[in-house]
């Protein structure tokens, strides 16, 4: 287990820094300077506006000291607010992104497998009909639609939760919900499938024919075997809420990485959509990792090859 | 014992070796089908999918039909009928009457504006552009940039999957290294900082697409290919001497192309979401030109007051990705029967 964590973490690093070498070049590539009105500068201006910032150094030394900063956690300074530093900036920002993603997950996550579950257990009713049904508008409607429609019937007509801004729990209500709708849909979907096969098993026939009850075997035998493989679908339904999270978080202006974002891109903010980059990248990458070493413990048939597939 | 049953004589019959000959047990009464063939039979079964596939055709042909035949030009401006509603002849339901509520009271649009006459079926947007040629314009732009991008993400996907799988050793971890750092990087950041490198547009947002998704295919059709790869009749081909490339297209490809019709049919609903969601941030597809993202965009500003300028192109844009997911699923149990029946 030890080496196998060694060799997933030697992984990560090395992913992390092809992630920020191919970032750093590309915006390298990129047209335009960070000057914004550079005709009324004179070359010597320029020149000193260039050195404060470590521009006039050939690439190669620029990229080192941007790689030896990024290991520190320092991604420069951004050019759309002038005097903050990105990992300022965006340290203030990734706290609301994480609660509403980590509610999105839960909630999503908790719903799919009880409506999955109860779909699997009722096969060909209208139980499971009705779950079919949802997971496959869940998968359908993309959730910015989802959003503005929540923020309409819900917030402004109903006036049950706010419209927007950030503030308590209460105004995270709204984006969770419209977040959580796919990895609601996709969970659902994906617990049913396997707890049909499962519920088809020998060993449920075996429980059901020791007299086990209804419940005992759909808790012990049913319900947590379907579970494990739904560890591996929590790495995409993370990129799902990361890109989700992007356009509900403009959406409901909410102060969160995913609504930097946008706005960087919209401004030619390199430094900082260099560092979301680099943050989004990182946090995936845990995500993945906890997810093959939980499934290498909850599993021990995959402990042994050490691979998750 | 006692009621014993006399059966009358003529009801057996000796049957002669001729006849036996003439029986053939072993007849198969079925025609024999061949693997499509039997796919199809399965998936007309399939209801839904089989009305899938019907709206889907009949979207794609309104939608490339509107090239010729538009109601409307989708980008004719006209601002004295801006933001009317929607006026569906012969239909009486508020909403799709033409009258919309204004200080309390409702009144017909289109009236106000000196146009009884007209109707526009999904109403007009802010500068008077009919919407229902906004959204068949619009649908047609998000179908080509969904199946372009696919294509191309299709040939990529299938070819380095194809050659991973089939290398083996060392190339394959290589290849599959490579795939887990691509895989380690939400796609919409790579499309977005592709996008802002090649400007954004049309071209760029296919390019930026298809060379973000390809790697599901390439996963799955490497795990097919190393599956088919032991299998006696590739092993045959190779013994008698049959060239790599000509075992990956006669023998491989064939045997893989339910997995890549499969896959095909859920790629093109996300692509089309990356694009709405491009779109609708703002760094997609930009005006005179539209999308059903850039129109969900204009249309939820004014949504509180002008809601049928959003519900239209969502409606639209809901029903493909549902249609596609249901093909999707239909095509899969219909190709692998085991999941199904």
């Amino acid at each position: 287990m030890a080496k196998y964590l060694a060799k997933r973490i030697f992984y990560l690093i090395l992913t992390l820094f092809i992630v920020i070498t191919v970032t750093f070049f590309l915006m390298k590539l990129l047209p335009g300077t960070p000057l914004t009105n550079q005709a009324k500068l004179s070359k010597s201006q320029i020149a000193l506006i260039y050195q404060q910032y470590g521009l006039d150094k050939p690439v190669w030394q620029q990229y080192l000291l941007y790689l030896a900063g990024a290991v520190k956690g320092n991604f420069g300074t951004s050019f759309q607010f002038s005097d903050q530093p990105v990992s300022y900036l965006l340290s203030s920002r990734i706290g609301p992104s994480l609660q509403i993603g980590l509610q999105a997950m839960i909630l999503g996550v908790i719903v799919g497998i009880v409506i999955g579950a109860l779909g699997a257990m009722r096969q060909n009713s209208w139980v499971d009909t009705t779950t079919t049904v949802v997971s496959i508008l869940g998968i359908s409607i993309p959730s910015f639609v989802l959003a503005v429609l929540l923020q309409y019937y819900l917030g402004l007509k109903l006036g049950w939760f706010p419209i927007a801004e950030w503030g308590g729990f209460i105004y995270t209500v709204l984006p969770t919900l419209a977040l959580g709708a796919t990895p609601l849909a996709e969970s659902a979907r994906f617990v049913r499938t396997e707890m049909v096969d499962v519920l088809s098993s020998d060993y449920i026939e075996l429980a059901k024919a020791k007299g086990l009850s209804r419940m005992g075997v759909i808790y012990h035998h049913a319900l947590r075997n379907s579970l494990i493989p739904l560890i591996t679908i929590v790495g995409p339904l993370a990129v799902n809420i990361m890109t989700g999270s992007m356009v509900v978080e403009n959406i409901f202006s909410i102060p969160g990485i995913g609504e930097q974002f946008v706005k960087s891109v919209l401004t030619n903010d390199y430094p900082t959509i260099m560092g979301l980059t680099i943050i989004y990248s990182f946090m995936l990458c845990v995500v993945l990792l906890i997810t093959d070493i939980l499934y290498g413990i909850v599993d021990p048939r995959i402990r042994i090859t050490g691979k998750a597939n | 014992m006692a009621d014993t049953v006399k059966l009358p004589e003529d009801s057996f019959k000796q049957i002669t070796a001729a006849d036996r000959a003439a029986l053939d047990s072993e007849k198969i009464a079925a025609p024999s089908l061949t693997f499509s063939q039997d796919a199809w039979r399965r998936l007309k079964k399939n209801r839904g999918a089989l009305i899938s596939l019907i709206v889907l055709a009949i979207i794609f042909i309104m939608a490339f039909g509107s090239i010729f035949f538009s109601p409307h030009n989708p980008n004719a401006v006209n601002p004295s009928y801006a933001n009317l509603p929607s006026k569906i002849p012969g239909v009486n339901i508020n909403g799709f009457n033409g009258t919309l509520v204004q200080a309390g009271q409702r009144i017909d649009a289109y009236k106000q504006a000196g146009a009884s006459s007209l109707h526009y079926i999904m109403g007009t947007d802010y500068l008077g552009r009919d919407l229902f040629s906004r959204v068949l314009y619009g649908t047609r732009i998000s179908l080509i940039i969904a199946v372009v991008a696919t294509l191309f993400d299709l040939t990529i996907g299938v070819t380095y999957g194809l050659f991973s799988g089939w290398k083996g050793g060392r190339v394959d971890t290589i290849m599959q290294r490579i795939i887990e750092i691509i895989l380690s990087i939400p796609n919409l950041v790579v499309i977005v900082l592709l996008i802002l490198i090649l400007k954004p547009g049309m071209t760029s947002i296919i390019i930026a697409i298809a060379l973000t998704s390809w790697v599901n295919m390439a996963r799955l059709v490497r795990a097919q290919t190393l599956e088919i790869k032991e299998q006696e009749y590739v092993l045959a081909a190779r013994t008698l001497g049959e060239s790599s490339f000509k075992i990956a297209f006669k023998h491989l490809l064939p045997n893989l192309s339910s997995v890549i019709i499969i896959n095909t049919m859920f790629t093109i609903p996300s692509a089309i979401f990356f694009e709405a969601t491009l779109s609708y941030i703002g760094i997609g597809i930009s005006s005179p030109q539209a999308s059903l993202g850039t129109l969900l965009n204009d249309g939820q500003k004014n949504f509180q007051f002008l809601p049928y300028q959003m519900w239209w192109p969502a409606l639209v844009l809901c029903i493909i990705m549902l249609a596609f997911n249901l093909l999707g699923d239909g095509l899969r149990d219909a190709f692998d029967p085991r999941t199904k029946e």
